[in-house]
């Protein structure tokens, strides 16, 4: 019975790694966040732990009008994952800053928000309604939405669309608020929209959004979900997202990356910063375990500590560099116009 | 406020068609009232399951030998349910609670009638405990597919004025639904309070019965649910707020109980368009 414990268990000391990491302008104390849809604002999960101790909250995309969403059912568990049609419900921009934004910065929390529209001008309007207002640490635009102007193709599927966006948040965001555009997985070329998206002003890209997916309810025989078609997010999707994120780190090695999908443990995490993220957020995993993202973050610290990284720094991208080789630091003990000395025979014992 | 604590299967029992699961999970006992449900999660650390199971809170004990404990009862449905019937004492159970909001309880002395389908009577019986503490008249009516899965009539009967039994096959009591004696009873007992716990389809019906009559009705509801503490936006149904604007609410922190009348019934399932945010003009995004 002993062993019950409440958790998280208190204030667990870090080991001395120098967690500090920085996404463009901003610099954050630890590389551990929330993922946009699966935190709400912050409240929920307050209680259960500080959320001033992760690296920042990701807010739930938020957009200009209050929206209700899909119709349920909105989620289906699959192995590993979820698939999830939840329809961008929020309160719209208005609500959310009152409440919301007004929350995380009152209680000193490092605000990312994501934003979500229809068009170009809705995104340049939210991110004029965010210029200023305290605690906000960062922007996240969430690009995986239909343009309505182009039959609902999907910005972030397409690298002329994606741009817009990007330079119209880019233009009406604070100088020192780094814009992260959210890339899609469900795309040929992945750093093609990465690249016109650093073009179009990113400061850096979040990898990857849900795949899109689907299942069926073979006792109805119809779509498991209200919205026919969700997202799948979950460990499931795991080596889909390492893979985004090194393709995009290999391509564009100085953009910093926010990267998620599937992560669990410490050693996920450490997958994604050894693949090329800066930091990492933690979404899924928290409808199971609601303070998985304190825990992720002092598994990722000791997990950088066994091996030997005084930084975080120092393991962005690592897996990228190859085996490197030894180089002697001594010259050589035998000079160049000597002679070598002549090879001596070896003898060996007898096996006894 | 709840806790997650690293629970440990005290017991479990059979109840007809039914387990039931006893958890040492210090903290949660402490803060449940009726109406509270607690999430657990199933499978162990490596599992493929990752979203937490809600069950409503039976019974609670605040100090055992072992510390505070939590009861309730479940019917397996799928995979994960399996999973919770096959536990044995001192397994380990991750579980949060308690969680929502609980049945808020009558100022004076009143009739209540509480009618629960299936193991939706679970959460009535400490309900049931806490009206009589208050003075009120407590009335039952408990209805399930047969009588294996019916769930507390004994102690229902033993802390009511009355009760009233249906099963669809007629293996115990009336053959029928509780709809079919719900009228008598609330007439019979000049019932103040109608409050419910079941099928959805049964709570639609308990609350228009109640609606017809003017009798307030306070009904839990039980919606598919991923997270359980309001991160997700999953478990939502259209209810009719304070300032008569209906929105698509979280079952799982602004309910599960709710007014009966405040609930669109006719459009649970579906995002009605004089809802809050509603229609999506623009559609896609999750
Ligand atoms: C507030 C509340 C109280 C509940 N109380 C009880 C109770 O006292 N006894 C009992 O037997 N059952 C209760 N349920 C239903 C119970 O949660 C589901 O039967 C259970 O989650 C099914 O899990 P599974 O793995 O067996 O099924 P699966 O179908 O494999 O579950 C897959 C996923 O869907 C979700 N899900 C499926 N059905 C339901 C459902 N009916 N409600 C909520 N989530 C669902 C699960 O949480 C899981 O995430 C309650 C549900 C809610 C919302
Ligand atoms: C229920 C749910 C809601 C989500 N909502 C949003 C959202 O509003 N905006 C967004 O950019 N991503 C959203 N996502 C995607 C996550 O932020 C994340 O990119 C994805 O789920 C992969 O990470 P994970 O596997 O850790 O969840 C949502 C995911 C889930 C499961
Ligand atoms: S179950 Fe996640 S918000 Fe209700």
């Amino acid at each position: 019975m002993s062993e019950l414990t409440v958790r998280p268990a208190t204030a667990q000391a870090l080991p001395a790694v120098d967690l500090t990491t920085r996404l463009g302008d901003a610099t954050f104390p630890n590389p551990v966040f929330t993922a946009s849809g699966c935190a709400a604002a912050g409240q929920e999960l307050e209680q259960f732990f500080d959320v001033r101790l992760l690296g920042g909250v990701v807010t739930k995309s938020i957009m200009l009008a209050p929206r209700s969403g899909r119709p349920t059912p909105r989620m289906a568990e699959t192995p590993s994952g979820m698939l999830n049609s939840i329809g961008l419900q929020g309160p719209g921009i208005d609500a959310f800053l009152e409440h919301d934004l007004a929350w995380l910065a009152a209680r000193g929390a490092r605000a990312v928000v994501s934003i979500a529209g229809g068009s170009v001008e809705d995104y340049a309007k939210l991110a004029m309604r965010l210029r200023g207002q305290p605690g906000l640490a960062m922007v996240e635009v969430n690009i995986s939405c239909p343009n309505v102007e182009d039959r609902g193709q999907v910005f972030a599927c397409d690298p002329v669309a994606a741009s817009g966006v990007i330079q119209a948040v880019r233009r009406n965001t604070d100088n020192r608020v780094p814009v992260f555009a959210k890339l899609s997985p469900d795309v040929t070329d992945i750093a093609t929209i990465a690249r016109a998206c650093v073009n179009a002003g990113a400061d850096g890209l979040s990898v990857i959004n849900t795949l899109l997916g689907m299942a069926i309810d073979t006792t109805t025989m119809r779509p498991a979900l209200g919205g026919v078609t969700g997202g799948l997010s979950g460990p499931a999707i795991r080596p889909v997202a390492v893979r985004c994120v090194w393709q995009v780190h290999q391509a564009l090695p100085e953009v910093p990356i926010l990267g998620m999908g599937g992560i669990r443990t410490g050693l996920d995490a450490l997958e994604f910063v050894l693949a090329g993220a800066s930091a990492v957020s933690v979404g899924t995993t928290v409808f199971g375990d609601p303070t998985a993202p304190i825990r992720v973050l002092h598994e990722l610290a000791h997990a950088l500590a066994q091996r030997g990284f005084e930084r975080i720094e120092d393991a962005v991208g690592f897996a990228h560099r190859a085996p490197e080789l030894y180089i002697p630091e001594e010259p050589d003990p035998v000079g160049d116009d000597e002679p070598l000395p002549a090879r001596r025979s070896v003898g060996f014992e007898e096996d006894r | 406020m709840p806790v997650q604590v690293l629970g440990e299967v005290l017991s479990m029992r059979r109840v007809g068609a039914y387990h039931a699961m006893t958890l040492v999970a210090p903290g949660i006992a402490e803060r449940t009232k009726p109406g509270h449900f607690v999430a657990l999660q199933v499978g162990g650390p490596e599992s493929s399951m990752l979203l937490r199971r809600a069950f409503a809170i039976y019974d609670v004990k605040e100090r055992g030998v072992y510390g505070g404990t939590v009861e309730f009862i479940f019917s397996v449905h799928g995979k994960g349910t399996a999973w919770l019937a096959a536990r044995r004492p001192q397994d380990k159970i991750d579980v949060v609670g308690p969680l929502g909001k609980p049945f808020r309880l009558p100022k004076g002395k009143v009739n209540a009638t509480l009618v629960g389908g299936g193991y939706g009577s679970a959460p009535l019986l400490p309900l049931a405990r806490a009206l009589r503490d208050r003075g009120c008249r407590v009335d039952f009516v408990l209805g399930a597919a047969s009588i294996d899965r019916l769930f507390g009539q004994l102690d229902a009967k033993r802390m009511s004025s009355s009760i009233a039994v249906t099963t669809d096959d007629g293996s115990m009591g009336e053959q029928g639904r509780v709809s079919d004696v719900l009228p008598q009873v609330l007439d019979r007992t000049r019932c103040d309070v109608v409050y419910a716990c079941g099928p959805m389809a049964m709570l639609r019906a308990v609350s228009e019965l109640a609606a017809e009559r003017g009798i307030p009705s306070q009904v839990a509801v039980e919606e598919s649910m991923a997270c359980g503490i309001g991160v997700c936006m999953t478990c939502v149904l259209p209810v009719i707020g304070d300032d008569g604007i209906s929105r698509m609410v979280r079952s799982c922190v602004e309910g599960p109980v709710f007014l009966g009348d405040r609930v669109r019934w006719n459009d649970v399932g579906t995002v009605p368009a004089d809802v809050l945010g509603a229609p999506m003009s623009t559609g896609g995004g999750h």
